[in-house]
């Protein structure tokens, strides 16, 4: 059998990095193995429209007829076992192997687990399709449904869960939700929104225990209040799938180590996605791992370029959104890089927090509004950043002034 | 059929910029690109049916506002991931101060 591309996990990274390496023009072998049964699928409606949706389905980022077109070959429901980098083969569970020219590492993360005794069958975490047709089946009206973890999954899931109108409670041990990367400020209107939707939010409140008889899970927090629900929804961040490239002997530094090209300490195993950390150009080489739909695709499509030979390196800013209700948050950059703020309103009460360092560099936007309002110009703030642009505080904080004359300059 | 309607004047748009035209219960987005031309395509992005006119024009290109698939507005060619359907365009035509779009 001819040695070709085996590309580890069927989610965005993988699927873009299959079908990349077809758009280049390789002609060998490429096998995508992923331990779900489904085609490689779209996660971010997961979340959103997966939930409140009439019929739940996959979304697809290939169809069968264009793996087979493309000749990719897409084996589902496995795991990889382990790597063999002396003779370039990995080991599969159903005991086969697959020999690689170049390996690619698109393994993802998975939830966080909550570190507590008495979690049982009615607490449960979203991560896959089938995760989230589990989670569905218990929304509807007057259902109790505790999420624990203020951050983006748990509030899409609120905020799906209250179309159902489901009696929702949100419990968050830090101080306010989106503690992580989203300004105070914005976080503040995203908790508003949830408790003008019905949505009990308890921040502050860490967990003294949870007993989960299989029928309801009773809730006990820090302050004795207890909270009782037929469902417990655990979303308390991601940590990398690692194993398999640790066992192997890869460099693991908050994921799988890559460089700036997305290679590991093997120079051919590539790792991309939510699984690797690595060196991010625009803060001059800050070593960070991004858990988002973006950035997935981009590295997959860079992973693939680079297993052929480009030798590029990654220097795409990071960007993330959220839905919730009929507000759309957006976030380009990293804003813990700031020092200070200048605030841009949009109208309809929507603005952007433009995040600038010391120096005055832009180094991130974050926005939030109805609809898409703030798109167009976090997408400018994006390029700014990227531009390492110096802009003007008085231009950024003025809506009469068109950011895309600074990009110009 | 050559249905002919008005979907602006002309100077409403800025160049290199993008506005949404509704008609008979269809969504459009017209453009009008850096060189002062003006174009017409489908209103809704092939990827998951969000408004294009909310999203960024840069030179011959349209970038959709939630997900940022790309599409020249031009010939409507989808440009690379997520998208890969091509947009439907429609033919634009300048006079006596409005812009025509042939919906067709």
């Amino acid at each position: 059998m001819r040695a070709g591309m085996v590309i580890v996990g069927a989610g965005e990274c993988g699927g873009r990095a299959a079908l990349a390496l077809r758009e280049l023009g390789f002609d060998r072998p490429v096998t995508l193995v992923g331990d779900e049964p489904h085609l490689p699928y779209e996660r971010p409606p997961l979340s959103k429209e997966a939930m409140t949706g009439e019929a739940p389905a996959i979304k697809a980022i290939a169809s069968d007829e264009l793996l087979a077109e493309r000749s990719i070959r897409h084996i589902h429901s496995v795991q990889v076992v382990a790597i063999d980098r002396a003779t370039h083969e990995v080991r599969l569970s159903d005991g086969s192997s697959l020999p690689y020219e170049k390996l690619l590492l698109a393994t993802g993360s998975t939830p966080r687990r909550l570190p507590m005794p008495g979690l049982g069958a009615r607490c449960v975490y979203l991560r896959t399709f089938n995760d989230a047709l589990a989670i569905r089946a218990h929304l509807r009206a007057g259902n109790r449904v505790a999420i624990i973890g203020g951050g983006f999954i748990g509030l899409e899931l609120a905020a799906a869960a209250r179309k159902f109108a489901a009696d929702v409670t949100v419990i968050e041990a830090q101080p306010r939700i989106l503690m992580r990367g989203v300004p105070a400020e914005i976080a503040a209107i995203i908790h508003q929104a949830h408790e003008a939707e019905g949505v009990r939010v308890l921040t502050g409140q860490g967990i003294a225990t949870i007993a989960d008889d299989g029928a309801e899970v009773r809730i006990t927090l820090a302050d004795a209040r207890e909270v009782v629900a037929d469902l417990a929804v655990i979303g308390i961040g991601a940590v990398p799938v690692t194993a398999l490239a640790a066992e192997a002997g890869l460099t693991i530094d908050n994921g799988i180590a890559v460089d700036a090209g997305l290679r590991t300490s093997d120079p051919d195993i590539f790792a991309a996605g939510d699984c690797c950390s690595f060196p991010l150009a625009v803060y001059g080489g800050r070593r960070v791992r991004l858990e988002a739909w973006r950035n997935a695709q981009e590295q997959g499509a860079l992973a693939a370029r680079n297993m052929l030979g480009a030798g590029e390196a990654h220097i795409a800013v990071p960007w993330f959104w959220s839905d919730q209700y009929g507000l759309t948050l957006q976030i380009a950059g990293l804003s813990d890089e700031g020092r200070s703020v200048v605030r841009r309103d949009l109208g309809d009460g929507a603005f952007i927090l433009f995040h600038l360092a010391e120096d005055g560099r832009l180094v991130a936007a974050s926005g939030i509004g109805p609809g898409n309002a703030v798109a167009r110009d976090i997408r400018l703030a994006e390029m700014l950043i990227a531009k390492r642009a110096t802009p003007d505080r008085e231009a950024l904080g003025s809506q009469a002034f068109k950011l895309k004359s600074l990009l110009a300059a | 059929m050559s249905d002919w309607v008005e979907a602006c004047r002309v100077g409403e748009i800025d160049e290199e910029d993008v506005m949404r035209f509704d008609h008979a219960g269809r969504t459009f987005a017209i453009y009008r690109s850096p060189d002062d031309d003006y174009f017409a395509t489908d209103g809704l992005c092939t990827h998951e049916k969000v408004h294009l006119a909310d999203g960024l024009v840069m030179d011959d290109i349209i970038e959709c506002p939630k997900h940022n698939g790309r599409f020249n507005y031009k010939t409507g060619a989808a440009r690379g991931a997520p998208v890969c359907v091509n947009l439907k365009t429609y033919p634009v035509k300048v006079e006596a101060g409005a812009v025509m779009i042939q919906i067709g």
